[in-house]
């Protein structure tokens, strides 16, 4: 009988797993594409959640697990990351959330009022979006085997407007020459908030996390008609990431202009102290979107109208073709650099 | 935000581009010989030129040598593999800088050495690496010195503050590099093609700038102390442009709101106090003398290489030799036979493509690639 098994990697015992594979970066783009889609034939591995086409309609559905370090942070803590989180990965493949699962992974000793808290803004933040979670699950390690509490989440969403653009919804493959960049608002937040509070850094800052659902922002450009071509949310490996992977998938030329990136002055002025790009840290709130040149101006005035589009900028657009793609910005003194997909976990430069 | 806005200003930054270009054409009607080579010494500084494109920004009459200012890039293979083997040990917490654990040794880096279960934590201050310490009585921890006269200050006041409160179970391995004789070496170099320097911003801070008066004077070359924003850059490149057309071979400083010519004088006085001026060797360069920090006889019971018994015998190891020639400013990263090709970010053959601040990473990074 003709065997089914794809021939593995073929790893040497010394390669492991190493936090630069959980980054979002370069390395973690290898992981998946050498182990995960290479086993998982049927893996959808350019989004974050996959599309199933039904009757009456698509469903879109996608999971995540959350294991920031701290639990609480300021501007949210991991219960409503997981459940931004998991309406953000459905708003990216327009799809509205409806229903979510929720998995508990609890250490030994956990302070059952610390679990409260979570839980109480989780079920906040899902009513507040209208998601119902419906189902979960709980399991709890021995001490030392778990850091406090990991949660996982599945979500289902209904995809929801028109399809566009010849008759498909948003992806890099319709990305054209001459759209568009925009990003829904000032960058680099939520990496910084995290990092502030978890590096233990002798510095004082009021930078509070971006975390936030971008469903209202993405049915918003939806009505009022926005040819969105492509959209990704600028999570781990920040916008440089979310940048290169539509440049690479749609093998295209990308130019962003530097002056034009929004950035507030305390995120601005920790990334200069820690060398920092702002361009590669995370952000769980905020996305960038690729739609055609006439209506940038019409899309920027859409999410400037809510609170977290508030400061969304259009930053560059579609230079030309390019196989394999390329990112690069002009920079504060008229240069062109490149924007690479950032490598491994991100550090802080020594002086 | 005060000192943040004023560095991202277009057109401060376009003004003092336009004065750069008057001297140039000042400086052409005086028959000057062109192009003009300027080496910044700082890795840091060699990252701001390529983020910001300041070397594209500039007249092509300007060109830049990249110096050996990464203390990541200068830090010797065989003292990777020494931290890499006292990391493993089980009663050992080993912390360090964060880019210094990307640097691979001879089999490994240092995440891979975590990943197999060595307590390696990167900290951001030296003195993180003394609370460590104060909250795990029972493991003993080894900070990895490394770095210039910049984070030598910071180093010894860790050991101050180990040494005050009396904590026992602390230690270093140490690699710190001084400056001058480093660029010494270079500008005694009968190739040498520097026409001008631009001294680092961070080590003047901590060490003033009397220490490269008399190699101004004696190699006849122009060094100005300069910041690490691009205006900063720029200005450093004005004073430097500015004092090859007067012939004046002197330091100048143009990071006046940061540098004073004595430098910081309680940050020297705590080196000196811990530290004393050692041969130290430098990778791709070789051994420098007078060029290194070690710890005071007194104070060993911090060094790590004498605290812990059975140290372990590294051997030697070869390295590409083109990284010492790129580390000396004699080649430019993408001239290198190996650099985007066998040598990328994410497979580093050096350590120059390793650490932000080494050049060629900056090149990989931010332009050294085709378009």
């Amino acid at each position: 009988m003709k065997s089914f098994e794809c021939p593995t990697k073929g790893y040497k015992e010394s390669d492991v797993v190493t936090m630069a594979h959980g980054s979002g970066g370069g390395a973690m783009q290898r992981l998946i594409h050498e182990v995960f889609a290479r086993h998982f034939p049927y893996l959808q591995k350019d989004t974050d959640a996959a599309v199933l086409s039904c009757e009456g309609g698509d469903i879109a559905f996608t999971t995540d697990s959350f294991v920031v370090d701290p639990l609480f942070f300021p501007g949210g803590n991991i219960g409503s990351l997981a459940v931004h989180g998991t309406i953000n990965d459905l708003a990216m493949v327009s799809a509205r959330a409806e229903v979510m699962s929720v998995a508990f992974i609890i250490e030994e000793g956990f302070p059952l009022s610390d679990l409260e808290k979570i839980v109480q803004t989780m079920a906040n933040e899902a009513e507040k979006q209208k998601v119902r979670i419906i189902t979960g699950d709980t399991k709890v390690v021995e001490k030392g085997h778990g850091h406090g509490i990991y949660i996982n989440t599945t979500g289902i969403g209904v995809r929801f407007g028109v399809r566009l653009r010849g008759g498909a919804w948003p992806s890099p493959k319709k990305v054209s020459v001459g759209d568009r960049i925009l990003v829904s608002g000032d960058i680099g937040r939520h990496g910084m908030a995290i990092m502030s509070v978890r590096e233990n850094l002798p510095i004082e800052t009021e930078i509070t996390s971006d975390s936030a659902p971008l469903k209202e922002l993405v049915i918003a450009l939806f009505e009022e008609g926005i040819h969105v071509s492509c959209m990704r949310d600028a999570t781990r490996g920040g916008v440089a990431s979310a940048l290169n992977e539509i440049a690479r998938a749609r093998g295209v030329y990308l130019r962003i202009n530097e002056e034009k990136i929004p950035v507030s002055e305390e995120v601005w002025g920790l990334s200069l102290i820690l060398g920092i790009d702002p361009l590669h840290i995370a952000n769980e709130g905020r996305f960038v979107l690729f739609v055609p040149k006439e209506e940038a101006e019409h899309a920027l005035f859409v999410l400037r109208d809510y609170e977290e589009g508030k400061n969304a900028e259009i930053i560059g657009e579609v230079m030309r073709e390019y196989e394999g793609g390329l990112v690069t910005a002009i920079t504060l003194l008229g240069s062109e650099k490149i924007i690479q997909m950032p490598e491994g976990e991100i550090l802080p430069r020594i002086c | 935000m005060k000192y943040v806005d004023e560095f991202k200003d277009v057109k401060a930054l376009q003004k003092i581009l336009g004065r750069i270009r008057e001297v140039i054409e000042r400086m052409k009607k005086n028959g000057a010989r062109f192009p003009l080579r300027i080496m910044e010494i700082c890795g840091g500084q060699t990252h701001s030129i390529l983020k910001y494109g300041i070397h594209e920004a500039l007249p092509k009459e300007v060109e830049f040598i990249h110096g050996p200012g990464c203390p990541v890039c200068v830090t010797p293979i065989e003292t990777i593999d020494l931290a890499l083997a006292i990391a493993k040990r089980s009663n050992v917490i080993f912390t360090s800088f964060g880019d210094m654990l990307r640097v691979p040794g001879s089999d490994e880096n240092m995440f891979e050495t975590k990943a197999k279960g060595a307590d390696i934590r990167w900290v951001y201050s030296t003195l993180d690496a003394v609370q460590i310490a104060k909250e795990n009585p029972e493991k003993e921890v080894v900070f990895f010195a490394i770095g210039f006269e910049t984070t030598t200050a910071p180093i010894a006041a860790a050991l101050d503050m180990a040494e005050k409160d009396g904590v026992k179970n602390f230690s270093l391995l140490t690699a710190m590099v001084k400056v001058p004789p480093a660029l010494e070496l270079l500008l005694s170099d009968e190739d040498c093609m520097i026409d001008g320097i631009l001294a680092a911003g961070h080590v003047c801070t901590i060490m003033g700038y009397e220490e490269y008066i008399p190699l101004a004077e004696k190699y006849r070359v122009p060094i100005v102390v300069t910041g690490f924003q691009p205006a900063e850059i720029l200005l450093g490149i004005l004073r430097c442009l500015e004092n090859l057309k007067e012939h004046k071979t002197e330091v100048s400083n143009a990071y006046e709101w940061m540098v004073q010519k004595e430098g910081n004088p309680e940050a020297r006085k705590m080196i000196e106090k811990y530290f004393e001026v050692i041969d130290r060797k430098w990778r791709g360069i070789g051994t420098i003398p007078k060029s290194g920090f070690g710890l005071r006889l007194e104070y060993s019971r911090f060094d790590t290489e004498k605290k812990f018994s059975e140290m372990p015998n590294i051997p030697e190891r070869k390295v590409n030799p083109h990284c010492g020639a790129v580390l000396q400013g004699k080649m430019k990263p993408c001239d290198c036979p190996f650099f985007g090709k066998e040598c990328t970010q994410q497979h580093p053959i050096g350590a120059l493509m390793v650490s932000d601040e080494g050049a060629c990473a900056a090149y990989f990074q931010y332009g050294g690639l085709k378009k």
